[in-house]
């Protein structure tokens, strides 16, 4: 035997919406086709939380909270290593997680999903960057490098070098100075 | 300001080496778009005109008829309006002279081509996610090396 069946998608959403909202608890109205309004800003886990689960069931949120949330992240970074750097002393994690109010755990989540690499990646990238400058415009030794920027070692500074460039701090010198004066001309 | 997408060229003769970099490049989780241009004149054709979309990086084999990689670079660098692209140059040749030859033209990436795909595709991917905070985070690509 076959039953026909006919369905209307608007209220299968409509009541799926409310289903998962009511189960978090939260304090909503679903204005109109695909909006709910929230009266309170939601944090990050529970946020998290909604949209793994609506995804389950086919419903995407069109949001770009997550993507904000990853730029404050790079921000806090940069600040720390631009100007904190004074005090290296405080893990990253803990920096990070008081900064911006949120479990590292969740933070670290949301950054590599929006960035496409880790908050560590990010971090020695420009670390790196910034070695880079230093070799460039400022007439200090690697040593002198290593020690500004927190290395534990001239080798351990020379090797991540390596590592994120593919050259050593040496050869990238000599190479950029080369190609400034390329430039230049 | 926000772009959601990487531009990527491709510049290669090989029918082969054109497949395989397609096939890496399907991996790359960073979203994107893919043109592949079939030698360095095409490429550069294209580049040179005025209304063309340009791309952030563009990934060329050093070796090509016509119009070589390092041909293409040395014009890409002298040009105003293309000096911001992120330039990827790959060959088989591992030699520390030619490394730095690129390096000083101006190449931001140098890939000694790989003999695994799996290698190729991890060297792609990690390009492609380095290149994406060049363009995300404004860094300055005048210091962007990068080696393989």
């Amino acid at each position: 035997m076959n039953l026909y069946v006919k369905y209307n998608f608007e209220t299968i959403c409509r009541m799926l919406l409310r289903e998962q909202l009511d189960k978090l608890g939260l304090d909503y109205t679903i204005t109109g086709m695909g909006k709910v309004n929230l009266k309170r800003t939601i944090p990050m886990e529970k946020y998290q939380k909604l949209t793994a689960t609506l995804n389950t069931y086919g419903i995407e949120v069109i949001d770009n909270q997550k993507a904000i949330m990853a730029q404050r992240i790079k921000e806090a970074i940069i600040c720390m290593l631009h100007k904190d750097s004074a005090a290296p002393l405080v893990k990253v994690s803990a920096y990070l997680s008081d900064k911006l109010g949120e479990s590292y755990r969740t933070l670290s989540q949301v950054f590599s999903e929006v960035c496409h690499i880790s908050i560590e990646s990010f971090i020695i990238i420009h670390k790196i960057e910034i070695v880079k400058q230093l070799l460039l415009t400022e007439n200090i030794s690697l040593t002198e490098i290593a020690y500004r920027l927190h290395y534990s070692s001239v080798a351990h500074l020379s090797n991540q070098f390596k590592k994120i460039t593919g050259l050593t701090p040496t050869t990238f010198q000599k190479i950029a100075l080369h190609r400034r004066s390329f430039v230049n001309n | 300001m926000y772009q959601d997408k990487l531009k990527i060229f491709l510049a290669e003769d090989d029918v082969d080496d054109r497949s395989f970099f397609k096939d890496a490049f399907e991996e790359v989780k960073v979203k994107h778009t893919l043109e592949i241009f079939e030698d360095g004149m095409s490429l550069m054709d294209y580049l040179n005109k005025q209304e063309s979309v340009l791309p952030d990086i563009i990934f060329m084999d050093i070796n090509m008829p016509g119009l070589s990689g390092m041909e293409c670079l040395r014009e890409i660098r002298s040009s105003q309006n293309l000096s911001e692209i992120v330039v990827a140059i790959y060959s088989t040749s591992a030699s520390p002279a030619n490394i730095e030859e690129a390096f000083i033209e101006g190449a931001n990436v140098y890939i000694t081509k790989p003999d695994e795909f799996s290698a190729l595709k991890k060297i792609i991917t990690e390009i492609t996610n380095i290149s994406w905070q060049y363009v995300t985070d404004g860094l300055n690509r005048q210091n962007f090396m990068l080696s393989y």
